[in-house]
């Protein structure tokens, strides 16, 4: 049974296992590769996407619950937040070996989207599930607040 | 040891062995997608060189010059997010007067000769070599080119090279002449590859010790940048394996009939390394694996549990071990010492555990191979694939990719991840290509951990509060036995690796026994970021602020007054007391904590601001860290490394333990095995020691320093010694 999902606004179909992660959908059947595994478990955020701009570990969403969801992964990942964001991360060069930071960036695109100016308990609270083995904690957080300003205009 | 001796470990395809230089449509891929070398599209696995190559200047193995104005960096070491790409580019750029934003990198294929790490004789990188190494290698590289595009330029003008400036990547002649590397690029590649370059005077440097943006901020932020699990071929089966639950226990017997049902599961194998499933996808891969049934032969399996190891560990604290180091008489100094300090300190299994886990990509058709991984020791991952393939080194093209960090954990000297697959690929033996993926459960169960030591510290102090007397014993496996790196790293019985930071003491003791003991276990080992001062800085550091406490001196005192002929110490130390105000009072229940170390050449200094609260958890609130690496070629890079360094060794302090029982590892994901998170990241400031010597290691050294300081400063607050690690195993309360 075909699945449709739509992601970047587009919809494509999966005919595969309906209990797939949608992490393996987007990787495997729809090449879209920013999206990474870190944990399989939800345990360290590095699949996060985007459903109707709320994050989402894409490990632990099932193709088939992910069906009608306006999902929006670190490819389809535009507008006034995320280009602040985007420019934050590069502005501070934030990335070490960079494998987490799509998700990152996007949970940190969610954060500014919901809360325009994040105080440091704020950005503990949504990043704190986002591991980053090379600790770039420190830079993430000075780059949300870099974005944050940005977007302050 | 020496280069040759290292080579002929390695038994590695000597230097007649010629590898193409990259191609330039491989170079023209990596200036127009910012991504790797190798790097191939789905659909599509061979490359074929195109026409044009000649319009390119390739002086040397370590830059192309594209006519498109492009510059690349052919970069000899793996980039697992220590900044090696930007680092070599930097070199580079700086002698060519290039603009930056015309820099490109991308990974050097593996040659054991062309590319080797001067540090080790064969290609690879580790022990915060990188760019050390490559200083002045890179730096010629760029000189070189420069000198070639200059002399084109004055024969194309007709006019004096002494008249001819560069600048940002233009070349500008009198009288209005001028003209990009680009466009001269074909022409200065007919000009001969002068065998002698000058170096700038760095007072002249534009880039080096200034500032540098990484060359790959913006692919690995918007989820472009190809990692080894990223690559996707025609046809490609994903592969994991089924492997022993107890370290080396082996296949008695499996049951493959309900995994094979599974959709999407294609074959499963018996490989060495246990049972191999491969499958159309992932989700097949992972999912059919659980339907293996496998049973294990336990015979030869380690089968204890890592309390009853480290009980066995702690006995061999009172018998004598092998010297490592000794100094004067001890014994005599114990005797006639005022007062006699001992404190035995225990320290458990760490994995890696980097963001991506284990993985590798090959294409083998029997007569020729294609490997993609994040390859730390290139030569020995090749070296790997030719012997279990059976194949030549030029049938094996091993391409290094963007690696989801190392730690330590991506040079392994038995090269399994890359064995792995080329297992695999021979047994399955049709030439699709495979990628063979660890998950995280993998990751975490899958050994090459660091070591369990077990340290006793006795010193003695003197009347005056000197030390007098410094006995070390040190218990643990050896992380370099059985590899080819034995014979390198182990001497007189003593692995390098379990004393350094130890035997080297910089304090000036008159009396002083460093001991080892090496003992067996199962268990694979490895290094793991700054490998033994993992250890040995946390023991003697942590033991500084006891011996000081007792002595009644300021910690920063103490160490000064012991510290004779280390002005690299000193310095440091100084700088990191000052910037963060030691000595000046803190508000109540906040504490500070000092530590020096050197590792891998560079010398480290952090202070530490831990605040207490009243349920005796703490947390880290402010980390100030001074760094003597030499001269610094990127300033921010070392910040970086010195954050990340420190993240890195406190999560590990905090709550980092990896145990067995009845062999079994018990942790499986970030649940058991926990690691830092941004809530616990404390603010740092990081401070460069100005300096013009040649530039030493960042990656590893600013991780050992930051466990001691944490430690010393919940000592000063509570008076409670830092003896078992992770931390979390006691609370800190003041037991006034």
């Amino acid at each position: 049974m075909a699945i449709t999902l739509t992601v970047n606004g587009t919809a494509q179909t999966f005919e595969g296992d309906p209990e797939m992660p949608l992490l393996w959908v987007l990787r495997d059947q729809f090449h879209m590769t920013g999206t990474k595994f870190g944990c399989g478990a939800g345990l360290c955020g590095a699949c996060t996407v985007l459903f109707a701009g709320s994050p989402q570990r894409a490990c632990q969403v099932t193709a088939k619950d992910a069906a009608g969801k306006e999902i929006t992964t670190i490819e389809g990942l535009s507008g006034k937040v995320a280009e602040a964001v985007h420019k934050a991360w590069i502005a501070h060069d934030v990335v070490q070996c960079g494998y987490c930071q799509p998700g990152q960036v996007v949970s940190a695109t969610a954060l500014l989207t919901a809360n325009a100016k994040p105080s440091d308990a704020d950005i503990d609270a949504a990043m704190d599930g986002n591991i980053c083995r090379c600790s770039t904690y420190h830079r993430i957080r000075t780059a949300i607040h870099t974005a944050a300003k940005t977007l302050e205009g | 040891m020496t280069k040759s001796t290292l080579s002929n470990i390695f038994a590695l395809p000597q230097a007649n062995l010629e590898v193409e230089p990259p191609t330039r449509r491989a170079v023209l891929k990596i200036a127009g997608a910012g991504l790797v070398l190798g790097f191939a599209p789905l659909h599509a696995l061979s490359t074929t060189p195109e026409a044009g190559t000649a319009a390119a200047l390739k002086p040397n193995p370590f830059l192309v010059i594209s006519s498109d104005n492009t510059v690349t960096v052919i970069i000899k070491h793996l980039d697992k997010g220590q900044g090696a790409a930007t680092g070599l580019a930097t070199l580079v750029a700086e002698e060519l007067d290039a603009d930056w934003a015309q820099i490109r990198t991308g990974f050097a294929p593996s040659d054991p000769v062309k590319y080797a790490n001067s540090a080790f004789g064969v290609q690879g990188v580790g022990g915060s070599t990188g760019l050390a190494n490559s200083y002045l290698q890179y730096r010629e590289a760029g000189a070189a080119a420069r000198a070639m595009l200059i002399a084109s330029a004055a024969k194309l003008w007709g006019v004096p090279a002494t008249e001819l400036r560069v600048e940002k990547g233009f070349i500008n002649g009198a009288s209005g002449k001028g003209a990009t590397f680009g466009e001269l690029a074909a022409l200065a590649a007919k000009e001969s590859v002068p065998a002698k370059v000058t170096l700038k005077d760095p007072k002249n440097f534009i880039y080096i010790g200034k500032s540098f943006p990484r060359v790959d901020s913006k692919a690995k932020s918007t989820g472009t940048a190809k990692f080894t699990i990223d690559h996707q071929f025609e046809g490609m089966l994903v592969a994991t394996i089924a492997r022993p639950p107890r370290f080396g226990a082996t296949v008695k017997s499996f049951d493959a009939s309900a995994a094979e049902k599974i959709k999407d599961v294609v074959k499963v194998l018996q490989v060495p390394q246990g049972i191999a499933l491969l499958a159309n996808n992932t989700w097949a891969a992972i999912k059919g694996r659980e339907e293996l049934k496998v049973i294990w032969d336990d015979s030869k399996a380690e089968k204890r549990d890592t309390a009853a190891m480290l009980a066995e560990y702690k006995q061999l604290l009172d018998k004598p071990g092998a010297a490592a180091r000794k100094d004067g008489d001890v014994d005599a100094a114990f005797k006639t010492a005022a007062k006699t300090i001992e404190a035995d300190f225990e320290f458990p299994y760490l994995a890696h555990a980097p963001m991506e886990p284990m993985d590798c990509v090959i294409r083998y058709d029997g007569s020729s191979a294609e490997i993609w991984t994040g390859s730390q020791l290139q030569t020995v991952d090749h070296g790997a694939a030719c012997r279990v393939l059976g194949l030549k080194p030029e049938a094996v093209q091993l391409h290094t990719v963007w690696a989801g960090g190392s730690f330590g954990r991506r040079a392994i000297a038995d090269a399994h991840y890359v064995v792995e697959a080329c297992d695999i690929a021979k047994a399955y033996g049709k030439p699709v290509p495979i990628k063979v993926i660890w998950t995280r459960e993998d990751d975490i169960k899958g050994g090459y951990y660091r070591p369990i030591y077990a340290h006793r510290l006795v010193a003695a102090l003197d009347a005056k509060g000197n030390l007098a007397g410094w006995h070390h014993r040190i218990v643990g496996q050896s992380i370099a036995a059985g590899t080819p790196f034995e014979a390198m790293i182990v001497k007189n019985g003593i692995d390098g690796t379990s004393v350094e930071g130890a035997a080297n003491l910089p304090y000036a003791v008159p009396n002083m026994n460093v001991e080892l003991h090496t003992v067996q276990a199962g268990v694979p080992v490895l290094w793991w970021r700054s490998v033994g001062s993992t250890h040995n800085a946390h023991a003697t550091e942590h033991m500084m602020d006891i011996l000081a406490k007792e002595a009644g001196i300021d910690p920063v005192e103490f160490r000064l007054s012991h510290l004779k002929d280390k002005p690299r110490h000193v310095a440091v130390l100084k700088l990191a007391a000052e910037k963060s105000g030691w000595g000046i009072p803190l508000p109540p229940n906040t504490f500070r904590g000092v530590a020096v170390h050197e590792s891998f050449s560079s010398y480290v200094a952090q202070v530490a601001e831990v605040e207490l609260k009243d349920d005796g958890s703490f947390k880290v609130t402010r980390v100030v860290c001074a760094i003597d690496c030499g001269l610094a070629v990127n300033p921010d890079v070392v910040a970086a490394q010195m954050e990340g360094g420190i993240g890195y060794g406190l999560g590990a302090g905090l709550k980092g333990a990896i145990t067995l029982k009845g062999g079994a590892v018990e942790q499986s994901n970030f649940d058991g095995y926990e690691v830092l998170r941004m809530s616990e990241m404390p603010k740092i400031e990081v401070h460069i020691v100005p300096s013009s010597a040649p530039p030493t290691g960042v990656g590893e050294p600013g991780t050992p320093v930051i466990l001691p300081a944490v430690a010393n400063a919940l000592f000063a607050g509570t008076g409670v010694r830092t003896l078992q690690l992770p931390m979390n195993k006691q609370k800190y309360k003041s037991a006034v």
